[in-house]
């Protein structure tokens, strides 16, 4: 049986009937990331009034990377065109350009993905760290001189799990130089670059947590949207990724069908693309 | 890759030079539209570093110009400028049940649980 309206529209809705699909699921997909989006401005708003690590229950301020998030909607922005442009070179019947196109799009995709792997890795590597004394610092711990990594999820550390470690031998933990208060940042980072190096004492030690999403409601949301987004930048890659490689037969027998799944491929990859640039200011800067 | 080169021409039986004139006219379009994100972007973060008095102007600055670079993917990139009617119809519905979504979290905010109920819940 033959799927009808897969390149001409249908005549009641004017549109081919991929079209329409793709606008009802984006539909739901603002649904769910609305949900999400939400979430966050409600913890954000309710977060205690202060400046966190002091305050423990305040909203931690730049504790993201900027400049590299920065980078990352760039990649974003310039896989967007491209994927237009790659639709645009089917419609002007230049397959090979349309390739060229979307195997840039797939590499923006496959860099924002590795982008972002690396901050993953920067904050299950980063702990805070609270002494019974009141004094609170975030900072790089090493366990026996090792370092906690990406794949070594056994070696991000709690408190409860370095108290349970009966051969362990040194802590040592550098603290960060103290971070920039809200508007303080306006003459260069703001902050002094004096890394205090600390040899930790368990029974001195109160809290002690990597930046993983049981450590404060900030990573929580932070790890749900960005990862729930992940994979969508990693879903469209694979579709557009087939769309160049996988699929040249049907460019030969029906273009036109071709062009409008290159185009439904296109404005889901948009979509991504336009949750990313309310994700970043809000995750980022706010 | 020249074997794949135009098995369109021919199929729908008419030129095609004033539709590639169109979509060449689209391609400018598309290459301003980014140059703008890109600049929207330097923008965005360029204002985080500068400090405003009011927590409210911060993010209703950074949330405007958002809004501006989405105005531009959805109208340019996914040619909502330009679409059928049907589509606007589901974007207006989810539009409303994504400020609904909105509404009833930022309402639910105003109705804690008190008593020793609300306490529980606000000890860390």
């Amino acid at each position: 049986m033959e799927i009808p309206y897969t390149d001409k529209p249908r005549p009641d809705t004017g549109l081919y009937n991929a079209k329409l699909g793709i606008w009802l699921f984006l539909a739901s997909e603002i649904m769910l990331f609305g949900g999400l989006f939400s979430a966050y401005i409600l913890l954000r708003v309710n977060a205690a009034a202060g400046f966190w690590p002091e305050v423990k229950l305040a909203w931690p301020h730049g504790l993201l990377n900027i400049p590299i998030g920065t980078f990352n909607t760039a990649v974003l922005i310039t896989s967007s065109v491209t994927v237009v442009m790659a639709w645009a070179s089917l419609k002007m019947h230049n397959f090979a350009r349309f390739r060229m196109y979307m195997i840039i799009t797939v590499l923006c995709a496959l860099s924002f993905l590795g982008i972002k792997s690396y901050e993953y890795n920067e904050k299950f590597t980063h702990y805070e760290v609270r002494l019974n004394n009141g004094e609170a610092y975030t900072g790089h711990l090493e366990v026996d001189g090792h370092h906690a990594g990406f794949w070594e999820f056994g070696s991000i550390y709690n408190l409860e799990d370095l108290k349970a470690k009966k051969d362990l031998k040194s802590l040592k933990f550098t603290a960060d130089p103290p971070r920039a208060k809200p508007g303080e940042h306006v003459h260069g980072d703001g902050a002094s670059h004096d890394h205090k190096i600390m040899d930790l004492k368990l029974d001195e030690v109160a809290h002690l947590d990597a930046f993983i999403p049981r450590n404060h409601t900030f990573f929580a949301i932070y790890f749900t949207i960005t990862a729930l987004h992940g994979l969508h930048v990693l879903g469209g890659a694979l579709v557009l990724f087939y769309f160049a490689f996988l699929s040249n037969r049907l460019w030969k027998t029906n273009p036109e069908q071709f062009t409008n799944r290159v185009e439904v491929g296109g404005l889901f990859w948009h979509f991504v693309d336009l949750v990313w640039i309310f994700l970043f200011p809000v995750v980022y800067l706010l | 890759m020249s074997d794949h080169s135009s098995p369109v021409a021919g199929h729908d039986g008419h030129g095609h030079d004033s539709h590639d004139h169109d979509i060449a006219s689209h391609v400018r379009t598309y290459i301003g539209v980014f140059v703008a994100l890109l600049i929207g972007t330097v923008i965005t973060v360029a204002m985080y570093y500068v400090h405003f008095e009011s927590m409210a102007l911060t993010i209703a600055v950074a949330l405007f110009i958002a809004s501006i670079k989405s105005f531009l993917v959805a109208g340019y990139f996914m040619h909502l400028f330009s679409e059928r009617k049907m589509i606007y119809g589901i974007l207006v519905i989810s539009a409303i049940f994504f400020v609904a979504l909105g509404g009833l979290t930022l309402w639910g905010m105003h109705d804690w649980p008190t008593g020793a109920e609300g306490k529980a819940m606000y000890v860390p």
